[in-house]
């Protein structure tokens, strides 16, 4: 035995030399890095800058020296801000404007005249102050000369601030604050409705023996496949002015709170009713032998026994369904009538008012319940424990007459609820003229005689759903192999792991402007992509990338860690073990990606929204815009053309699952 | 309770490397730490072309921390290894000459048996029909070649273990790594394959290095066995050098079973156990020292109720080292009887031992009565007392 040292000789630790396939790693992780920092850290970094931007004319930076009327002899400088004092011709507040603001300096001259023969000076003095000559930028201090045909054409430009001023006068008006409330309120009323609904829906299809199980878990999942603004317009069908069960709200209105509550239920159900079929469908039979066998009561157990272990899949349902209401635009837009809520906000601040530093504001605030919710979410996950060892005895229930019986009623009531949103839906897209001209006819889907980008807008939609589908599985993939697969880098993987979850809490409101304000900006050197469809591919992969990014690592986390050194040893290129083991293995997961991403291409409206152009429309928009235009039997008709291709794509899907996996899979 | 030895290593009869092969792979001040842990500790060792080494030690012990360094898969803190000449201390694992069998295997699951022995071979420029005629060779080898078109996990855990062993030697490496390879299996097959590692290593020749945590697998299987505890070697040897002639109470008792009694060592090579003195073996140890003695079960001869009346199973070669001892509880484990013994001249300690079916039955050793043991001068070692 040699004489162990007793502490380490010092110096410098040894570093591996890199192996061609380390850089090769490394090169990959950086490229789809800094995508994601191109696609989401920096659009969102510029959007809060932008929610902290003040604009003020600065009036003591500019001069102006005013000639006799032969053109010379000038007077002494004088700044504008002296001009005013003496004036009085722009009151205070109106010097604060935003980013567009404008200000003639004519203001300033109660006696000017055009075609005088008086000749002005003006010079910026300030850092930062601006004029524009026409449509011409100046800046300076050197004296500009000007006459006074010239002169009218002036204004002023405000300077560039930073400070809370936007966040004071969000919350100073009433109406704007209010939607705080209202959007809390909203998501609070619906997580409990839906998580209710959720859990009784997945409690019968895990512990009861009803029949046609297989059907329900289809016709649940039903909600996924169209866009939030279909519901809303079911319920105008159902509930509206000329509803058909108008009566039964007893005289209060469908447009506000109710429809948007009855709504939410309907676009969150499936989310929730996932994750806590989830969390139920892992019972370990011995919990409840060990409780029958202590003699618990029916009642008991299902505290201590089945909640309990459903604990987990229940807080993360609460905070997704929570998220997706808080953030959601299409649906109170649709049904909210008057009553505020902030992603709608969003919209009318920045389409409406063009006023993007308010729309940034209530931007930020609506990142805050869903950071908080997001986090929160994370941290419960991260405590969670492995219910279900591998010595644990699936549940099987036993047939009990009354309750199978009970659960089929109350899954009957659930699925002709979403299946009767549908159905209305396809009616009001069949009908002439709801409800006094019932004929059936396909005039509805005539878009092209409507606003909205008509059929184009339908085939720009496949183009976008199929791009993302590929290009966003591809990245997801690629980048999730990195943070998996990829040793040392340890830092630069959880970064890239950070970046990843990160979509998830970002509404995609939020990511739509942010992206606004990124790249429409003339210095930015991706500013070519604005308004094309690649804008709208990156935008949609990176608002789904979190989903996609976990379950790329799921499946990437059952492969056997030792693939790559057993690669590695036998000389063999990580590439080649890639693309012969770990694709092949992870098909059915990417897959899965791809379907999961295409889907909600199809159904997005929230970033895009921003971000179309006229070449570019999409069809969830055009079902917004038609809607907003009072077409609203053509925007059903659109809104159920996204779900024959959401059917559609699914039933494809299988197809080639089956296909493939066939091929494939073989060994499984 | 570890598995207990039922016979001691047989001499060294198999064909062992020559002890002057030269060196194959060469370690010296290997350290590793993760933070504040220190997983090795200034480890050195060498093996010789063609040997068959076995890292033994408890789990913890640094043994796969060591093997994943000289895999280039975990990259020590400081030190170097140098393999055939080269040094690899710091290449990465792909250009570095070895094969490696994982505990889990790592089989591709979409592969076939034939297209997992190949993946080594494909993309090296050889020609097809060359590396077919490999891979039949090597499941010939492995006695798996009507399993050629399987899936792995169509196979069982010790066919799957052959088909990683076979995708390891197909490149022919001049190191074969085994990383606990057998402790996934059913016992049974667990003897049947450490028999089959082991003639395979020897026909093909390889330098091999196996982890395990199973002294019995390491006793049975390897040339020389490194000892690990805590990050350091405590001993490297032969099995029997291992097991005979133990250097620390450590390895004394991680291999085998062991009395293990506190003792002060006595003027004319004796030690002073309880109340009376043994003979030993004190080279080393100044007449006054205290130290740990160690006797294994196995070790302790029976002479029946009377040395003197004829009965014992034969002559004590130290008469001074036989006591009269009362049996008090004896445990049947199949091939032996595991005994405990207490003697006035150990005061309160019980002695353990461990006697064959035969030796009971002849000498009717029972619970109660009384027997007298050797505790053979040669066979009761002595430690230096831990503080």
């Amino acid at each position: 035995m040699t004489l162990a040292l007793d502490s380490m000789p010092l110096g410098k630790p040894l570093r591996q030399e890199a192996s061609r396939d380390d850089l090769v790693k490394r090169g990959f992780m950086v490229v789809i890095g800094l995508y994601l920092i191109v696609a989401l850290g920096a659009p969102l970094f510029v959007m809060l800058s932008k929610s902290l931007s003040t604009y003020r004319f600065d009036l003591t930076a500019f001069e102006f020296q005013v000639s006799d009327d032969t053109g010379g002899n000038w007077s002494a400088p004088v700044t504008a801000a002296d001009l005013n004092a003496r004036l009085n011709a722009v009151a205070d507040v109106d010097l604060t404007t935003n980013s567009d603001g404008r200000l003639a300096v004519t203001k300033f001259f109660p006696d000017f005249k055009f075609r005088s023969p008086v000749h002005y000076r003006l010079r910026a003095t300030g850092e930062g102050a601006s004029y524009l000559v026409g449509t011409q930028l100046q800046k300076g201090s050197d004296w500009q000369d000007y006459d006074s045909g010239t002169f009218r054409r002036i204004v002023l430009r405000p300077s560039r601030g930073l400070g809370l001023e936007n966040f004071k006068s969000y919350f100073s008006t009433p109406a704007l604050a209010r939607s705080i409330y209202n959007s809390i309120l909203m998501a609070s009323i619906s997580t409990v409705i839906t998580v209710a609904v959720a859990f009784a829906l997945a409690y019968a299809l895990t512990r009861s023996r009803m029949p046609l199980k297989g059907l329900f878990r289809g016709v649940l999942t039903v909600p996924i496949l169209v866009p939030s603004l279909l519901p809303g317009i079911a319920l105008v069908y159902l509930f509206g002015n000329q509803g058909i069960f108008q009566l039964w709200l007893l005289g209060h209105s469908i447009y506000g709170p109710i429809g948007i509550v009855i709504g939410s239920v309907f676009f969150t159900l499936p989310h929730a009713f996932l994750i806590i079929l989830t969390a139920l469908s892992v019972a370990d039979a011995r919990h409840y032998e060990a409780a029958a066998s202590l003699k618990s009561s029916a009642w008991r157990t299902f505290r201590t026994v089945t909640v309990p272990g459903a604990r987990y899949g229940l807080v993360s349902a609460a905070f997704v369904v929570f998220t997706l209401v808080i953030t959601d635009f299409g649906l109170p837009k649709v049904i909210g009538g008057q009553y505020g809520m902030l992603a709608v906000d969003i919209y009318k601040q920045v389409i409406g008012q063009q006023n993007f530093e308010m729309g940034a504001v209530v931007s930020v605030i609506l990142l805050v319940p869903a950071v908080l919710a997001f986090w929160v979410d994370r941290r419960m996950q991260k405590r969670q424990v492995a219910l279900l060892s591998a010595r644990a005895v699936p549940y099987a229930p036993k047939p009990n007459r009354r309750f199978d019986a009970l659960c089929f009623a109350f899954c009957c009531l659930v699925a002709v609820f979403i299946l009767g949103m549908i159905a209305m839906c396809q009616l009001a897209a069949l009908v002439k003229f709801w409800p006094y001209d019932m004929t059936l006819t396909t005039r509805n889907f005539a878009f092209d005689l409507m606003d909205g980008g008509g059929w184009a807008a339908y085939s720009n939609s496949i183009k976008l759903a199929l791009l993302t589908a590929l290009f966003g599985s591809l990245v997801v993939f690629a980048g999730a192999y990195m943070v998996e697969k990829a040793d040392g880098f340890r830092t630069g993987r959880s970064i890239f792991h950070f970046l990843a979850m990160m979509p998830m809490a970002v509404p995609g409101m939020v990511l739509g402007l942010a992206y606004i304000f990124f790249f429409n900006n003339p210095a930015n050197p991706l500013h070519s992509i604005y308004g094309t469809m690649t804008i709208l591919v990156v935008c949609t992969v990176t608002h789904f990338y979190t989903v996609a990014h976990l379950t790329a690592l799921t499946a990437l986390k059952q492969m056997d860690p030792e693939f790559e050194s057993v690669a590695a040893s036998l000389k063999q290129p990580f590439h080649r073990l890639f693309f012969r083991v770990t694709v092949p293995v992870c098909l059915p997961a990417i897959l899965n990606i791809a379907i999961y991403l295409f889907v909600n291409a199809m159904t997005t409206v929230s970033a895009v929204v921003f971000l179309y152009s006229t070449e570019t429309k999409l069809a969830s928009v055009a079902v917004l815009n038609m809607d907003d235009a009072g077409d609203i039997a053509p925007a059903a008709a659109m809104g159920m053309m996204i779900f024959y291709t959401n059917v559609a794509a699914k039933l494809i899907h299988a197809l080639i699952a089956r296909g493939l996996l066939a091929r494939t899979q073989a060994w499984r | 309770m570890r598995h207990a030895l039922s016979v001691e290593p047989a001499p060294p009869t198999r064909p062992q490397p020559a002890e002057t092969a030269p060196a194959y792979l060469d370690v010296s001040g290997l350290w590793k730490s993760y933070g504040d842990f220190v997983a090795l500790r200034d480890i050195s060792l060498s093996i010789r072309k063609g040997e068959f080494v076995c890292f033994l030690g408890p789990s913890g012990c640094g043994k796969t921390t060591l093997l994943r360094a000289i895999a280039g898969l975990d990259l020590q803190s400081r030190g170097a290894i140098v393999q055939g000449g080269r040094d690899i201390s710091t290449l990465p694992a792909a250009r570095r000459d070895y094969g490696i069998v994982f505990q889990s295997y790592a089989l591709f699951p979409n592969l076939t048996i034939e297209q997992n022995i190949a993946f080594g071979l494909e993309n090296t420029g050889r020609p097809r029909a060359e590396i077919a005629a490999r891979v039949a060779e090597l499941l010939d080898l492995v006695g798996l070649a009507a399993q050629a078109k399987k899936y792995p996990a169509q196979l069982s855990g010790g066919q799957q273990q052959r088909i990683a062993l076979a995708r390891a030697i197909a490149i022919s490496p001049g190191l074969l790594l085994l990383d606990e390879p057998l402790s996934a299996l059913d016992a049974k097959v667990r003897v049947h394959l450490r028999h089959e590692i082991k003639a395979l290593q020897r026909k093909l020749g390889v330098t091999t290095i196996m982890v395990t945590h199973d002294q019995e697998e390491a006793l049975a299987m390897a040339d020389r066995i490194v000892v690990m505890n805590h990050g350091v070697i405590e001993q490297v040897g032969t099995p029997t050098e291992i097991y005979r002639h133990p250097k620390t109470l450590f390895v004394a008792d991680f291999i085998g079973e062991t009395n293990q009694f506190p003792a002060r060592v006595t003027e004319g090579g004796a030690v002073e156990i309880g109340h009376s003195a043994f003979l030993c073996q004190t080279d080393g140890f100044a007449a006054g020292a205290t130290a740990t003695a160690v006797v294994r079960p196995v070790d302790i001869i029976p002479h029946g109720a009377d040395l003197h009346a004829g009965m014992a199973a034969e002559k004590p070669t130290t008469p001074q080292n036989v006591i009269d001892a009362q049996v008090v509880e004896m445990e049947f484990l199949g091939m032996f009887w595991r005994t405990r013994l207490t003697a006035p001249r150990f005061g309160d300690r019980v002695l353990v031992a461990d006697f064959s079916v035969n030796a009971v039955r002849r000498l009717r050793i029972e619970i109660g009565g009384a027997i007298q043991v050797e505790i053979p001068q040669e066979r009761l070692l002595l430690f230096p007392r831990s503080a």
